[in-house]
């Protein structure tokens, strides 16, 4: 039972990661693929955030008048980068979505596949 | 009372509720075929995600990760949406990726049996260099102790102990832009080499 | 038509008050959560706002893409330039402390620079992506 506790937060984002993890996989639709890619990647964010934590502390903002404790910055400072990082390929990824529409007339994978291959 | 001791009952429910809505979402968002609500519902995810990472004790980056996905990530999936299409076409189910993801998940399940349980303090993540940077004295190799004196320690590993990373990260956002450019701009009605 | 006069009143009275509150967090990010990086995304969604309430032509009057790009750039370049003058001065590359003859005064005066550039950057970048996206739908 304290293993659950302790454990239960890493199993839900494991979920979270394959739920867009299967979106990847699964669906032809290239946006969808995205917004699968871009669930994943929230839920990776999730998992190093929990990783920090530390049971009794407090923000890492430092007031050592009032606390002793304070959780991890360090996952904070990898993560707050990658967020804007993430949104920034993101884009990239959305850019070439457009330009793949507007070459292809679809975006969904086996319709492009097939274009091209008929060539 | 609550503030800096174990978590209350009430914020321990508050993050059930938010988890199970985590995952709620997201397996919506594998179900659905309109894109428009898929978007909204990336949008959700994304401040559902900030919510909790407040109650983890990471305002930076819940700040963060509100403001970019469900602010500009959502805009921009919007937009996309507006210059391709609205729906996606059904996909026949295929077995496949459906056992690849749950081999996957049942392997990193089984490794997280190793991991440190939540909120341990003397987990390893904590007993490196992160006392360094919240006593705020990190040796250098030089010998001397580095020493900075503002309140926000995430500020200050971004900044200034790792501000060698940040810059390259700024670099990179820079290049995604140019890249986003050099795809998506149109000068005076012509629009590059392709139709 | 009273849907769209609703968002435009309350877009005007709304983004003076989101730009203020970039600075804020750009330049609190000392003393709280905040920093460069939120700052700009805030500064950027303001001006996405505005583009997608009033329209593009006014969004791009006021924020002008030739100069958005030069600022891109420019916060990057406002980086590297505090660590190579930190070498001028006899330092390392970044090691704010020598940028001033107090060692605790140049960390806090390079951290200063360092997050604006990170926040100009961000800002632009954001606003330049936006604006590439909704000038693609137009037909010249």
């Amino acid at each position: 039972m304290n293993t659950i506790l302790g454990l239960f937060n890493y199993w839900i984002v494991i979920i979270l990661m394959m739920t867009g993890f299967y979106i990847v996989m699964s669906r032809r639709n290239l946006i969808k693929k995205v917004i699968g890619l871009s669930i994943f990647q929230t839920s990776v964010f999730l998992l190093y955030i929990t990783m920090g934590k530390r049971a009794g502390g407090t923000a890492p903002i430092l007031d050592h008048e009032r606390f002793e404790h304070y959780t991890n910055p360090l996952p904070s400072v990898l993560i707050l980068t990658a967020i804007v990082v993430g949104v920034a390929t993101t884009s990239v990824a959305l850019a070439l979505i457009v330009r793949i529409h507007e070459a292809y007339g679809t975006v969904e994978e086996d319709e492009v596949r097939g274009m091209d291959g008929a060539e | 009372m609550g503030r800096g001791q174990r978590g209350s009952v009430i914020e321990q429910l508050i993050v059930i509720a938010l988890l199970a809505l985590l995952v709620a979402t997201a397996f919506t968002v594998v179900r659905l075929r309109s894109l428009f609500a898929t978007a909204m519902l990336t949008g959700i995810y994304s401040f559902l995600g900030a919510s909790w990472m407040l109650l983890l004790d990471a305002p930076d980056v819940a700040f963060t990760e509100a403001a970019v996905g469900a602010g500009i990530s959502t805009v921009l999936i919007l937009a996309t949406l507006s210059l391709t299409t609205r729906e996606e076409r059904p996909t026949p189910f295929r077995p496949l990726p459906l056992l690849v993801v749950l081999a996957t998940g049942a392997a990193l399940l089984y490794a997280t049996l190793d991991m440190p349980h939540y909120g341990d303090p003397g987990a390893p993540a904590h007993l490196h260099v992160a006392p360094e940077y919240i006593a705020d004295a990190v040796p250098t190799a030089g010998g001397e102790v580095v020493h900075v004196g503002i309140e926000n320690v995430v500020t200050t590993v971004l900044a200034s102990y790792r501000g060698y990373d940040t810059l390259g990260e700024t670099t990179v956002i820079l290049t995604a832009g140019i890249g986003v450019l050099l795809l998506l701009r149109r000068r005076n009605g012509r629009t590059g080499t392709r139709g | 038509m009273r849907h769209q006069s609703i968002l435009r009143i309350v877009s005007k009275l709304l983004i003076p008050y989101i730009l203020l509150f970039a600075l804020y967090v750009q330049f609190h990010g000392d003393y709280g959560p905040g920093g460069g990086f939120q700052a700009g995304v805030i500064f950027a969604a303001a001006f996405i706002l505005y583009g997608l309430v009033f329209g593009l032509e006014p969004a791009r009057r006021a924020a002008p893409p030739a100069l958005i790009e030069r600022t891109a750039a420019l916060g990057v370049l406002l980086y590297t330039g505090v660590g190579v003058v930190a070498m001028l001065r006899g330092g390392a590359f970044l090691e704010y402390g020598a940028l001033e003859h107090d060692a605790v005064h140049g960390q806090h005066h390079g951290i200063l620079l360092v997050e604006a550039g990170v926040g100009i950057t961000v800002a632009s970048v954001m606003i330049l992506i936006f604006f590439a996206f909704a000038g693609r739908g137009q037909r010249r």
